[in-house]
């Protein structure tokens, strides 16, 4: 049976993982690298590093990073940040990536979905959409890391993205985001079940329950959190454990 | 050992190369007949699309030489589905190394996703490419065709139905997981293979 995924978020800036304190088991937590092959060792199903720097001048360390953690991790990792040409996509999967995200170039520019996924396959294309739940009760895509506004429906924006061949949605709710509250569990079960690729849930992963939630009434494929693995809030093997009693299908 | 990957217009060689590295193992990675042919055990790896990747085999004549090569072969992905008769993927005749018929997902139910991604379990293990590895061990998938169910399966997965996770005949494997992919599990299945 295909399983539900856990996946840990690692934000990269200058090279280095920006939230990643305080693992007494690996020796710089600061090390994407490290961090990465901690999370794969304990059970994590794939990996997102997400290069919040994404300069032009930074984008070649970025390859050598991406570079060095395909040499280091045995699971499926996504890179984002910044891609809008082929040839950066090309460059990051040359050197180890498995898919790559996207988010507000693929909004600016919705063909170069199409020439991603023609060009690389719709398997290693990943749209990322920063959504918000505003006063109408309607979510909104949200651009440049949530700082600017849209008038796009997330519903319509998907369902575009996916006719042009993005072949997983990367879904954060913004209203949940940092909250520890719990996942958005009607978007994204709206999502999930109109659109025939997987969603992954992300923002306001706060403990287990939560993500049982995410996985049942919000019907996602894969949930995706970032601090409370790293602040070791939610430890990924008692997680794993969690789920699998209360009968979600998980990898131990 | 002389371990060589098939270079073509697929993706995920870098990290086949990868995998073996973590194993101790260098590979070449290489288009080059003699090469090819020389090798102690190939690995025909792929990420892509069927039609595609059949005609850039065809026009080197990779084609023919992957068909009668005699040492183990281990296709991966896409490569194990080129080495079965024929794809529904923009209607492929292929290598015919494997009678079995690639079929694309039909999902029978809502909330099925197409293709696949993620982790699934394997089953009904056969061969030593599997030796040591428990059933129902999980490895990562990334496909929307599936190999039917045949004579050569040695490893069954359920997705919409049961299909062929891996196969085998004669000296050629194909798995449709990845196996560099796919964790510990992943890193047992190379391993077998390098010690066929």
């Amino acid at each position: 049976m295909l399983t539900k995924r856990i996946i840990p978020c690692l934000d990269i800036k200058d090279g280095r993982t920006v939230k990643g304190i305080n693992f007494e088991q690996i020796r710089d937590a600061g090390d994407p690298i490290e961090l990465g092959a901690f999370y794969a060792a304990q059970g994590a199903d794939e990996l997102v590093f997400l290069d919040i720097t994404a300069t032009i001048e930074k984008r070649k360390t970025l390859s050598e990073l991406v570079n060095k953690i395909a040499h280091r991790i045995n699971i499926p990792f996504t890179v984002g940040g910044g891609i809008k040409t082929e040839e950066d996509v090309s460059v990051l999967l040359q050197n180890g990536a498995d898919k790559i995200s996207v988010n507000t170039a693929a909004f600016n520019d919705s063909s170069i979905i199409k020439r991603f996924a023609k060009n690389f396959g719709s398997q290693c294309v990943v749209l990322a959409i920063d959504a918000k739940c505003e006063e109408d009760n309607n979510w909104y895509v949200y651009l440049n890391g949530g700082r600017t506004k849209t008038n796009k429906l997330v519903m319509e924006w998907a369902k575009e993205a996916v006719d042009l061949g993005v072949g997983e949605i990367l879904l954060t709710s913004m209203n949940h985001d940092g909250t520890k509250q719990g996942f958005a569990l009607d978007i994204t079960a709206q999502l999930a079940e109109s659109l025939p690729v997987p969603i992954i849930a992300s923002g306001g992963g706060g403990n287990e329950q939560h993500f049982f939630d995410v996985f049942t009434k919000g019907k996602a494929d894969a949930a995706l959190a970032a601090s409370i693995f790293h602040y070791k809030e939610v430890a990924i093997p008692e997680l794993k454990q969690y789920l699998s009693k209360q009968g979600i299908a998980i990898r131990l | 050992m002389n371990i060589v990957i098939i270079q073509y217009n697929a993706g995920n060689i870098q990290s086949v190369l990868y995998a073996l590295e973590r194993l101790g193992v260098t590979a070449t990675v290489t288009d080059n007949v003699e090469t090819i042919q020389a090798a102690d055990k190939v690995i025909f790896p792929g990420v892509g699309e069927a039609s595609t990747a059949m005609a850039y085999l065809q026009e080197r004549g990779l084609d023919k030489v992957i068909k009668h090569l005699k040492q183990p072969v281990l296709g991966i992905c896409l490569g194990m589905q080129l080495m079965c008769a024929y794809s529904e993927e923009n209607d492929t005749t292929c290598l015919g190394i494997f009678e079995e018929q690639v079929k694309i997902f039909k999902p029978n139910e809502a909330n099925i996703k197409v293709p696949q991604i993620g982790w699934n379990t394997i089953t009904h293990l056969k061969t030593d490419l599997f030796k040591g590895v428990a059933e129902q061990s999980f490895t990562y998938f990334v496909h929307g065709y599936y190999a039917a169910l045949g004579e050569h399966t040695i490893a069954t997965t359920n997705y919409v139905q049961p299909y062929s996770s891996a196969l085998h005949k004669d000296n050629f494997y194909g798995v449709q997981f990845h196996p560099e992919k796919s964790a510990k599990v992943g890193e047992q299945i190379i391993q077998n293979f390098i010690n066929l």
